[in-house]
This record gives C-alpha cells, sequence and structure tokens, in this order.
C-alpha cells in the first residue's frame, strides 16, 4: 500500500478563473521522503492542503495511508502529522506548552512519543519557558516539527519546513528527516530549494499546477539527454549576451557563478567557441563540461 | 475532558498573557461606575436661576425664599427689566428666569388669579422640561398652603408616591445599564476576536488536521470570559454599593444567576460572530455595531423604550440587553423573585441556544 496517492487531482480558485493543480498525480511509497520541488505558486500549498482534507478538490481522487480524502476526513486528521508553510503554533505559549497543548489534543502525552523527537527536542529544550514567537526561525521549524510529530503520525506533510531557515539549520532539518524516515513514517515534504531535492528519495517537480516529472534524484539527472557546459570568463554580463547570441547556443543561463550552457548539436566545436570568444575580448575563459543539476533537469524540462 | 481542560487553560493563557485587554476588560467596568455615577447624571442640581419680582410683595418672597431653600435650584441673581433676561440667559449661567406679574398678591386674593412667567434654557430639552418641572412643584406647593387656609367646596387633591426609587436618583438606573452594556461589551467583543484571530494567526490550520473536538474548543473560548464577567458582575455591585448606595433588594443568588444567563448570551453572539467573519476587524466592527450600538440606544438604558416608535420598539425585543436590564432593575429595586421574571429569563434562555446553536453550525471544519 502507497502511503499517498494522487490521481488526477484538480483544483481551481476564484470560481475557476485561477488554475492552482492541473490534473495533478503521483505516489508515495511506504516509508519514503517524497520531495515536492517547485516555486512560490507551483501549487505545492494547495496540494498540501487537499491531501491534509483542509481542502476540497475540484475532481479527482486522493488517498492518504489507504484513506479517502473526502470521506474518511476523520481518520486521516488522526494519523497524519501537518506542518504548514507559514508558523502556525501559539506565539504567546512556551515551547513547553505548546508541545503539551498539541499532545494533549491528539490524545496523547509527550512521554509516550519522547522517543521520536528527542533528538530534535534537545536542541530546543533549554527555550523551553520561552514564548514560541520570541524563537528563531530554524528554532520555531523544529518546534512545528516536534509538534507534528508527537502523536507517531504515519504519513508527515512539511509544507515548505526550510524556507527562510538558516543553511545549518537546514542541513540539521533534512538529517532530522532522514532520521525519521527509520522509524517508518512516511514525508511528503516540498521545497522551493532545488539542492534539497537530492536529499529526498523520490521527487517530483512541479510547475503552475502541472508535475513535469516524478523520478529518484539520480533518475532525473539521468533523463538528461543533453551535454551541459559551465562556461565562465572575466565579463560574465558580455559572456551572456555574446553566448546568447552565438547560432549554436540552445539555452544559457546565469548558475552562480557561471553560465550554464546548452548546444543545439552535443558535437559543438569548443575549440572555435573559444576563439570567438577570445575575439569578443574575453580573457580567462573556462568551458568545462558538467553532470546537471536538478535546477538544470527543471530549467530544461519547464517549457 | 483532559482536552476540555488544555483548551481552557490555553484560552486562559492567551488572555492572562495579554497584559494590557486584560486591564481593560477589568478596569472598564469601574471607570464606568464612575462615569456615570457622577458625571452623566441625568438630575439637574444646582440649576442657577435668574428672577424678576415685579410686584415685590409679602407672596412673591415667600416662593422665592422657596426656591433659595431647594437644592436643586439657587437663586443667581435678581433683575431689574424683562431686557435683563435675555441678558442673562446669553451669558450661559441660567437655566431658569421666573418672573412675578405685577401686584402678584393683590392679584391672587382679590381675583384670584395671579401670573408667573417661567423661561427656560431649552437648549438642553431634557434640562429645560426638568428644571420647569421643578419649578412648577414649587409654585404648587405654595398654592396648595394657600388653598388650605382658604377651605374652598371642591378640591382634588394629588398625592404622588413615587414607588421603589422616592428620590427618583439616576444611579438606580444606571447601574443595571451599565451592567449590562460592559458585560455584553467585554463578552462579546473579546470573544468574538478568538476563533477568528485562531484564523488569522493560522493556528486553526494546524487545529483543523488534528481529532480535536470542535465543540469544546468552542465551548471552552467562552469559559475564561464568562469568569472574567462574573468578577466584573461583583466589581460593578460593590462599587455601586460603596459609592451610591444603590439598594439590592431581591436576591444576589438570582443577580448572578441571570448574570450568568446574559453573559453566556453575550459570548454565544461573540462566538457565532467569529465563526462566521474571517478577520478580527471585521469581527469586532460586526459585534460593535450589531451589539453596542442597539444596546446602547435601544435597550432602554438611555432612552426609556415607551417613547419609541413601534418598529424601534419591535427591534429592542431583539436586543438581549432589554430583557437583562428588565430582569435587575426588577430584582435590584424592586426586590422581583424569579417567579416574576421567568418570562425575561426564558427569552435569554432562548437566545443563548440560538446563538449557540448557529456557532457549532457555522464552524467551518475545512479551510475556506
Amino acid at each position: 500500500m502507497n502511503a499517498i496517492n494522487v490521481e488526477n487531482i484538480t483544483m481551481t480558485y476564484n470560481k475557476g478563473k485561477v488554475k492552482a493543480l492541473n490534473g495533478v498525480s503521483f505516489s508515495v511509497k511506504k516509508g519514503e521522503i517524497f520531495g515536492l520541488i517547485g516555486p512560490d505558486g507551483a501549487g505545492k500549498t494547495s496540494l498540501f492542503r487537499i491531501l491534509t482534507t483542509l481542502l476540497l478538490a475540484d475532481s479527482g481522487y486522493a488517498e492518504v495511508a489507504g484513506f479517502d480524502v473526502v470521506r474518511d476526513m476523520k481518520s486521516i486528521r488522526k494519523i497524519v502529522g501537518y506542518m504548514p508553510g507559514k508558523f502556525s503554533l501559539y506565539q504567546d505559549l512556551t515551547v513547553e506548552e505548546n508541545l503539551k497543548f498539541f499532545a494533549t489534543i491528539f490524545k496523547t502525552t509527550v512521554k509516550e512519543n519522547y522517543h521520536l523527537i528527542k533528538e530534535i527536542y534537545v536542541q530546543i529544550e533549554p527555550f523551553k519557558d520561552r514564548r514560541a514567537g520570541k524563537l528563531s526561525g530554524g528554532m520555531k521549524q523544529k518546534l512545528a516539527l516536534c509538534c507534528a510529530l508527537i502523536h507517531k503520525p504515519e504519513v508527515l506533510f512539511l509544507d515548505e519546513p526550510t524556507t527562510g531557515v538558516d543553511p545549518v539549520s537546514r542541513k540539521e532539518f533534512w538529517s532530522m528527516l532522514r532520521n525519521l524516515k527509520k522509524e517508518g513514517i512516511s514525508i511528503l515534504v516540498s521545497t522551493p530549494y532545488m539542492d534539497e531535492a537530492n536529499l529526498c528519495d523520490n521527487i517530483a517537480l512541479i510547475k503552475d499546477g502541472n508535475i513535469l516529472t516524478v523520478n529518484t534524484p539520480n533518475g532525473i539527472v539521468e533523463s538528461y539527454k543533453e551535454k551541459l557546459y559551465s562556461i565562465k570568463s572575466q565579463n560574465m554580463y558580455q559572456l551572456i549576451l555574446d553566448l546568447r547570441s552565438y547560432e549554436e547556443t540552445k539555452k544559457c543561463f546565469a548558475f552562480g557563478e557561471s553560465l550554464h550552457v546548452t548546444f543545439k548539436n552535443d558535437l559543438v566545436d569548443l575549440e572555435l567557441l573559444n576563439n570567438k570568444l577570445k575575439s569578443n575580448g574575453h580573457e580567462n575563459i573556462e568551458i568545462t563540461e558538467i553532470t546537471p543539476s536538478i535546477e538544470d533537469c527543471f530549467l530544461a524540462l519547464e517549457d | 475532558m483532559k482536552e476540555f481542560w488544555i483548551y481552557i487553560v490555553k484560552e486562559t493563557l492567551h488572555i492572562l498573557r495579554d497584559r494590557k485587554s486584560l486591564g481593560i476588560m477589568l478596569g472598564i467596568p469601574i471607570m464606568q461606575i464612575f462615569l456615570f455615577g457622577f458625571a452623566l447624571t441625568t438630575e439637574v442640581k444646582n440649576s442657577q436661576i435668574a428672577i424678576l419680582d415685579n410686584s415685590k410683595d409679602l407672596a412673591t418672597r415667600t416662593i422665592i425664599e422657596k426656591f433659595e431653600a431647594n437644592r436643586y435650584f439657587e437663586v443667581n441673581k435678581s433683575l431689574k427689566s424683562i431686557s435683563d433676561i435675555e441678558k442673562a440667559f446669553k451669558s450661559g449661567k441660567i437655566k431658569l428666569a421666573i418672573v412675578f406679574q405685577n401686584n402678584f398678591r393683590d392679584n391672587l386674593l382679590h381675583s384670584n388669579k395671579a401670573q408667573i412667567q417661567l423661561i427656560s434654557d431649552a437648549s438642553d430639552p431634557n434640562t429645560g422640561t426638568t428644571v420647569v418641572n421643578y419649578a412648577t412643584s414649587i409654585i404648587n406647593d405654595y398654592q396648595n398652603q394657600l388653598t388650605q387656609q382658604a377651605n374652598l367646596p371642591y378640591q382634588i387633591k394629588v398625592e404622588n408616591r413615587m414607588l421603589y426609587n422616592p428620590q427618583l436618583l439616576s444611579s438606580y438606573t444606571f447601574v443595571p445599564g451599565v451592567m449590562g452594556m460592559i458585560l455584553l461589551l467585554i463578552c462579546a467583543m473579546m470573544t468574538s476576536v478568538t476563533i477568528v484571530r485562531e484564523k488569522e494567526l493560522n493556528t486553526m490550520e494546524v487545529l483543523l488536521v488534528s481529532p480535536f473536538n470542535p465543540y469544546l474548543f468552542i465551548m471552552s473560548k467562552a469559559v475564561p470570559y464568562v469568569v472574567l464577567s462574573l468578577i466584573n458582575v461583583t466589581s460593578i455591585l460593590y462599587f455601586s454599593k460603596i459609592l451610591f448606595d444603590i439598594p439590592i433588594n431581591g436576591s444576589l443568588l438570582l443577580i448572578y444567576f441571570e448574570s450568568f444567563l446574559f453573559i453566556s448570551v453575550a459570548v454565544s453572539f461573540g462566538l457565532m460572530v467569529s465563526n462566521v467573519t474571517s478577520s478580527q476587524q471585521i469581527a469586532m466592527s460586526l459585534s460593535q455595531v450589531g451589539l453596542m450600538m442597539p444596546t446602547l440606544l435601544l435597550s432602554g438604558f438611555l432612552f426609556p423604550r415607551e417613547n419609541m416608535p413601534l418598529p424601534m420598539q419591535l427591534i429592542s425585543n431583539i436586543v438581549p440587553t432589554t430583557w437583562f436590564i428588565i430582569i435587575i432593575k426588577g430584582i435590584m429595586i424592586k426586590g422581583l423573585g424569579l417567579q416574576m421574571l421567568w418570562k425575561e429569563t426564558l427569552i435569554m434562555l432562548l437566545m443563548l441556544v440560538f446563538f449557540l446553536f448557529i456557532s457549532f453550525k457555522k464552524f467551518s471544519i475545512r479551510l475556506k
């Protein structure tokens, strides 16, 4: 049995004027970390809300842990953990009070499932008498995760848990997710950060309400068939203009400190290109073939 | 039960940690009692009057002495001519001018008819009428003295007795009114934002994705406010007794019971508003327009319901405070018991059921 099955879910807002999800289908296997990767406005949050029974889809079918998201609303609400994108705990309650509150409404105690949250909770325990609103971004997310975990959910929904969190905390957060996976909890996590995709077992790339592809991170990279080059020179701005006007260029994106370029013909003469750039006044030209990242795949797939 | 308890604890913490609001909620009743008790009184005390005595005889002097002796009036000045009257009014100090005709006593004794003119400043109509009424009663008093001596053949003697509030103290009427208004203000307005706040701060989103019980959740929101309001009832009663010596002729227990009922009505109204609105601001203004204004204007607190046009009287029937004021006045001033007030009590009970029903019904188990 899959942890989550989504079949052809469609969702619109404003009486059909704004399309949020456009026939989305995928499934999440039991015990895996499934990443929903896409930019803001891709429809990730809508999808989360449909799966957590908060919103009703216009059409399509979805089930979580074998329960229909419409018919079995109550059963689903008992066995899932949900951490919304916006901080949703009581800001004027302390860390401890929040945790106790959520343990109680899930009809359990902090003690009972302490082993699940222990690794995370020890990090915020020194601040347990601090009000949640006064915590730093990373701390807030850790607390929210504790609250979402306190009842040992079967499926965990994390909507952009690392947005607005510093890089160190992000790393820690993902290592916690790996540990939760060991406990047998299935995790659906969304993120706009492509670099986090590699930490998932399976990912779906989503844009404008459409799923572009579903695969393992490696599978997605392997399915990238073209040769990708990273090109640098001392005048990056001019380099973009020159490469985009070069007739052999297929695509050229600025990517950190270099440009990621694909060519119409994979057997492009790099020597010729190098000379051409030199004659345009570029110096310190570096052209290297690289393996694509998830982001390269996303950019290639999106049109 | 454990779940219900943790909701109440949480709600109480929200209130206790919002020190400013808490201070306002506990302070307002006391402030209002002071305001209505000392400043906003409808009684007319120490009105300055001017007298134009064209006769200056025994009769007019006796009447003037009566005015001087009365605590509602203070003779400010004697005027010399008719033209002084307007000047006196324009100076703004005079509320009433009394003009005696020439040969007042002679006319009174010989032709049985003498004239006094009362001119009052009616720029505030209530004060104007009240002052004229007081003055008339003083003059009638003098007339009664005369007629008693004269032994007239036919005589109708009117004897007034003002029951329950013989001194016509306005504090008797304002305490029930203030109680009604304050309880409504605090309960309805404060609770009206509580559920919306959970929606606005997103906490509702996590709550919904949990096996929480919406009924317990809604009920628990009411509990701390009910407790807080009962504290307010106590402080209002205490200060009314200490400062204005308002009698509590009926059962104190019944006052608390009826207040509890009224508070519940107000809280459930707040909850209903909270459930049907989407932002704290809308909820606030809705409970303000929906309850505050009708309470002030229609409940009989400031204006007697009997004087309202029929449609307004009908609307005033659906204002909960109307019934609460009738009940509290009945208990405190007339000393009535539940057997006389069961109808009003029943109406409030029905309102409570109605508001709670709508609240439960309108509570959305999904996001909108």
